[in-house]
């Protein structure tokens, strides 16, 4: 995707036409339309507030994400080769896969206190079941005749690993990193709206007990840009630069 | 001197689900001289693969001994087998890594000029045309400068100027360098172009049933009919299936 596409942009604009829409017939402090949600940002980025608590949470959502990405893979690695580890732990994925996000949460707070580790804690633990299971997928259809040609030509384990394991692998890392992202930014908001004072979701739940809808849109949007810059600024050059063979 | 000698009493295949055990190979024995180029021709399924993987040493569970000289060992597969995320290059780089060869850049460099590669070193596998990928994964093979070269069914599907061609390529490829080779295929001319002997293999379980040294000079083209009529008269024995030899031969009718 070189040019921007034109037709993304005008969904994005045909959906702020619409909320515009609502909003000025709504006439709501409940429904503020896109200009005044856009001047709360601002405010808020120029006071330092946003930048702040942005970062705040970020750095949360990045240690969760890697935390659990590592150990997901070592993990998701171990079950696809080996089949009694696998079949020894495929039940606590189950049970891991349908533990309610929040559980796990207020345990981790209940049992650690309301401190940092807890809250990355609980985190790393909601996402390692999700990166397991695609992990394990992708090992599962690892390609047996590439391991022929490296036991033939006795390439080292750390060869095989770079050059043989993880390309293959790629696909899957990337699909579990996307929807890591994806699912880890709104588990860090619950995480921060239960226990900790700083970051997205602690300052949305001020501006919940205060009813400030533009606030709550604000502090969304913000995080969605955000994540949208990681996406196109950081994910889409790594797949540029991993799939140019195809 | 020799730089294979092979002699496998019994190869067998677990029975799955309270199945017998299937015996694959039984009291098969043959070697492969010094820079000598052996054929294996044997029916589809007599374990030619099973065999190679034994001969390459990945296969350990048998009962017999395989001898090598060296442990620097060339292996074609019958598809190219190369990784379509690195570059031809790369490709052959990937298995000097092992070597110790400090210099892997430069002998990758001159292999990929004698075997007139120079020009896709830097495409990946995808984009060659399925001669020219045969040819780089011979030039993988070569690359780790192999005491002994196997090769399982190398030209098997490919139109019949670029498996001509190829086997050009082998054949000079063999001649400039001490390398011994062992090449399996059911093709009864190829083999009779290239090999200085041929071992023609059995049906299951898989024994040598026969050892022919392939008169000088090589067949060619135009007289490779010749020198198969002369084979078959003397030894009826090869056809499986059907004709006087009846059942247990190495080359399958058509």
């Amino acid at each position: 995707m070189a040019k921007p596409d034109l037709m993304r942009l005008l969904s994005i604009a045909g959906l702020l036409a619409i909320w515009w829409l609502a909003a000025t017939v709504a006439d709501s402090r409940l429904l503020p339309g896109p200009g005044a949600v856009a001047s709360v940002m601002w405010s808020e980025a120029a006071s330092g507030r946003l930048g702040l608590h942005l970062t705040a949470t970020l750095l949360r959502v990045a240690a969760g994400f890697v935390l659990a990405f590592f150990i997901g893979t070592a993990i998701g690695i171990a079950m696809g080769r080996t089949k009694w580890f696998d079949r020894w732990f495929d039940p606590w994925l189950v049970i891991l896969l349908n533990m309610p996000a929040l559980v796990t949460i207020i345990l981790a707070y209940v049992w650690f206190g309301l401190i940092e580790v807890a809250a990355i804690a609980a985190v790393a633990l909601n996402k390692v079941p999700n990166v397991v299971v695609t992990v394990r997928e992708g090992v599962r259809t690892l390609d047996q005749g590439y391991f022929r040609l490296a036991e033939i030509y006795r390439l080292s384990p750390a060869t095989r690993l770079r050059r043989i394991v993880l390309p293959q692998l790629y696909p899957y890392l990337m699909a579990t990193t996307r929807s890591g992202l994806a699912l880890i930014w709104k588990i860090v908001l619950v995480v921060e709206l239960l226990g900790r004072s700083n970051g997205v979701g602690f300052q949305l739940q001020i501006y919940f007990q205060l009813f400030d809808v533009a606030g709550i849109l604000a502090y969304a949007v913000a995080f969605i840009v955000v994540v949208q810059v990681i996406e196109l600024g950081v994910l889409r050059p790594i797949d540029r630069r991993l799939e140019r063979w195809r | 001197m020799t730089s294979l000698s092979l002699h496998i009493r019994t190869k067998n295949f677990p029975g799955h689900d309270g199945e017998a055990a299937q015996n694959i190979l039984s009291d098969l024995k043959f070697e492969v001289g010094n820079a000598e180029f052996v054929c294996l021709v044997g029916p589809s399924g007599c374990g030619k693969t099973t065999l190679l993987n034994i001969i390459a040493g990945v296969d350990l569970e048998y009962d017999g001994t395989c001898e090598r000289t060296g442990n620097r060992l060339g292996f074609v597969f019958q598809e190219p087998r190369l990784l379509p995320w690195l570059t031809v290059r790369e490709n052959i780089e990937l298995v000097l890594d092992q070597t110790g060869d400090a210099d892997t850049a430069n002998v990758a460099g001159n292999l990929l000029a004698t075997m007139d590669l120079t020009s896709v070193e830097q495409a990946y596998p995808r984009r060659l045309s399925l001669g020219m990928g045969r040819r780089v994964s011979l030039a993988r093979a070569l690359a780790v400068d192999p005491v002994l070269l196997l090769l399982d069914e190398p030209f098997v599907s490919l139109d019949k100027p670029t498996a001509e061609r190829l086997r050009g390529v082998l054949l000079d490829s063999w001649r400039a360098r001490e390398v011994s080779v062992l090449m399996v295929t059911h093709d009864l001319d190829e083999a009779l172009q290239l090999a200085d002997r041929i071992v023609f293999l059995s049906q299951q379980p898989t024994h040598a049933m026969l050892e022919w040294s392939v008169p000088t000079p090589r067949a060619n083209a135009a007289t490779v009919d010749q020198m198969r009529r002369n084979l078959l008269d003397q030894h009826p024995e090869l056809l499986s299936g059907q004709g006087a030899g009846g059942g247990a031969g190495a080359i399958e009718p058509g």
